[in-house]
């Protein structure tokens, strides 16, 4: 092994070839990914615990909240089309299309939060608090807010990121490679609510 | 994305279409057949799938990753289903009820 190789930056070319093929940021996101797949899945299933076991679970949501419901989910799904053209633009070195690629992308996790806070104004407008509510266990609100508060959080926190990495990227702050990882990110929030609308909002219809 | 991503857009965009369209199914058969956790469940996990390997694009990474990070993930996930007895337990007893 030369000094030469020995003196690179960060070891590369000491170090073995990664198993995975892909850069470390990328594994991390895939990590980070795994593990909030996990936490979603404890929290979901806390949520199955606690309406399995109450005898009066209320089925609160009328044909208008599912609606809505498919309308957020056309949202996102087509958000994460457009941060997929933002990848393909960022990797052609398009900085202005992947720029608003990522904005267009921002902007419907923007509407798609605006739409969610509606739907919670109106069950708190209908008296849904954490602990309580007019029609039966009141376990209810605490379920729907946390699941629904966790998801949520994620797209807000999504859409600060792409915005943030967007920007960077047409300023030339950051690499392609970032808008991709931030995508995987952004597909993943996609991912969370096709479990979220069957089990918190489909199961919970009014019959 | 890997390097040698083997997608076009027109599959993209053909996913896209599947997993819109399973949407609405799971809403129809919801207002129609009733919402089944299965039927919910089992649509859900091939729109899951559709997203992970193709918007997501783990289907072109190598399968060193994808066996790194799948089955660990499903293993926490199903191991989490040891909650259900004592939730049955729970509804026997009616804890929730005055």
């Amino acid at each position: 092994m030369s000094e030469g190789n020995l003196t690179m930056g960060h070891g590369a070319g000491v170090m073995e070839e990664s198993p995975f093929s892909i850069p470390s940021s990328k594994l991390v996101m895939w990590l980070f990914i795994i593990s909030d797949a996990c936490t979603f899945g404890a929290v979901l299933m806390a949520y199955g615990y606690i309406r399995n076991s109450a005898a009066d679970w209320p089925l609160v949501f009328e044909s208008a909240s599912i609606w809505n419901a498919l309308l957020m989910t056309f949202i996102l799904v087509s958000s994460s089309l457009t941060v997929l053209f933002a990848v393909k633009a960022a990797k052609a070195d398009d900085r202005q299309a992947a720029f608003r690629w990522t904005m267009i992308t921002a902007a419907g996790g923007i509407l798609f939060a605006l739409l969610h806070i509606r739907e919670w104004m109106t069950l708190i407008g209908e008296g849904v608090r954490p602990f309580q509510n007019p029609w039966g266990a009141p376990m209810f609100g605490a379920t729907f807010f946390s699941v629904t508060g966790l998801h949520m959080a994620h797209v807000v926190g999504g859409v600060v990121a792409l915005i943030v990495v967007g920007s960077g990227y047409k300023a030339g702050r950051y690499a392609s490679k970032h808008i991709e990882i931030w995508a995987l990110y952004w597909h993943f929030v996609d991912l969370v609510w096709m479990f979220v609308v069957p089990l918190i909002y489909l199961l919970n219809m009014k019959r | 994305m890997s390097a040698n991503n083997s997608n076009s857009m027109g599959t993209t965009y053909i996913v896209y279409g599947v997993i819109l369209a399973i949407a609405v199914i799971q809403v129809v058969v919801a207002m129609t057949m009733g919402p089944s956790i299965g039927r919910m469940l089992i649509l859900a996990v091939i729109q899951a799938y559709l997203a992970v390997m193709f918007f997501m694009h783990l289907r072109d990474e190598k399968a060193t990753l994808r066996l790194a990070l799948i089955p660990g993930t499903l293993f926490v996930l199903v191991m989490l289903n040891m909650i259900w007895a004592d939730s049955f337990r729970l509804i026997s007893m009616k804890p929730f009820v005055k």
